[in-house]
């Protein structure tokens, strides 16, 4: 399989089953939604976050190269800033120069 | 009059969708030119997905070449919580008519967050009003996305490290429903879970595992949240 057809096929997948979910309240579900799905959709969005922050980091080795510290610092950035200021934009920006700084310059 | 007054209310109420669109559409879009895909796959991303944090993650699935199976798990879980936006937008959208496949189709966090606004100014007509705000918003995520793509093919710059976009995004994210949960239970089985099944599986193999077992563990866990009472606030 081509680079260009598997990529074409990810986001064909991708596509058909977010487009899935959408619809799916008004097709199948109208009044009557089954109760392990409503609570799963309740929470799955706090797991499968904290899921996604692992999954960027995990190729970081924290034994060897900078031992993760670029990546530490910046989340911490991340965290202390959007804790702060509650700004998205500003919290992913300031995040991701510091890191580049950080791997760039620094280490 | 009548239309252009609704298309004029519309914008407006799109404005502060319009910056955090065209700002993290871009930041997709250098993401995934970044990793050898030129603009029309950003056009063709954002205007056949169209769900923001998903694009994020799917940057990465292309560039590591993720398994369909992957793809389509991680799609259902990261996306799930649009059933509830459908749910609540069952009533308001059953009279759209032909626009309806559409707006369904466009429902997004954010424009979620404002077609489900309770009151319409007057002389609104109501119908128009959601079509164009849905229309609106997923244009500035395509411009932005696109803009992007184009943007980090024409600078040559030093991208090394700019993929910590998406870690800097999904943290951002985890911050805000860490301070809205009243349990943090289900966060924690989250970041536990990924941990341990990294460990295990390493780094290639552990997203599946990670989701069966959260997944399961939520059920197990069921019983105490049940019993904290209220644990989520639905906004």
């Amino acid at each position: 399989m081509s680079k260009a057809v598997y990529s074409l096929l990810l986001i064909l997948i991708i596509a058909g089953v977010t487009v899935l979910i959408r619809f799916l309240p008004f097709l199948v579900f109208r009044n009557e939604t089954p109760k392990p799905i409503l609570y799963l959709g309740e929470v799955l969005p706090y797991a499968i976050m904290g899921m996604l922050v692992v999954y960027c980091l995990k190729n970081v080795s924290f034994v060897s190269g900078t031992h993760g510290l670029p990546e530490l610092i910046s989340v911490l950035l991340v965290v202390l800033l959007h804790r702060r200021k509650h700004n998205t934009l500003i919290s992913i920006l300031a995040g991701t120069v510091c890191y580049m700084v950080l791997i760039q310059v620094i280490f | 009059m009548k239309k252009n007054s609704t298309l004029r209310h519309a914008f407006v109420a799109s404005l502060p969708v319009m910056a955090g669109y065209l700002v993290l559409g871009m930041g997709f879009g250098i993401l995934l030119q970044d990793k050898g895909y030129g603009w029309w796959w950003a056009l063709l991303m954002s205007t056949t997905i169209y769900a923001g944090s998903m694009q994020y993650v799917a940057v990465d699935l292309l560039a590591g070449g993720a398994s369909l199976l992957t793809a389509a798990m991680m799609t259902l879980m990261v996306n799930i919580r649009h059933l509830f936006y459908g749910i609540s937008m069952l009533g308001r959208y059953q009279d759209a008519g032909k626009a309806r496949p559409y707006l369904i189709f466009a429902l997004t966090d954010e424009t979620y967050s404002l077609v489900c606004a309770p009151h319409l100014p007057d002389g609104v007509d109501e119908k128009k009003y959601y079509l164009y705000l849905s229309l609106l918003n997923q244009c500035y995520w395509i411009i932005g996305s696109v803009a992007g793509a184009a943007a980090g093919a024409a600078f040559a710059f030093n991208s090394i490290g700019i993929d910590f976009a998406m870690t800097a995004l999904f943290v951002v994210i985890f911050v805000e429903q860490w301070e809205k949960a009243t349990s943090h239970l289900p966060a924690v089985t989250g970041v536990g879970i990924s941990v341990i099944c990294l460990l295990i599986f390493g780094p290639s193999g552990f997203l599946i595992p990670a989701m069966l077992g959260i997944t399961a563990a939520l059920f197990l866990e069921k019983r105490w949240l049940d019993r904290s009472g209220e644990v989520y606030s639905h906004e």
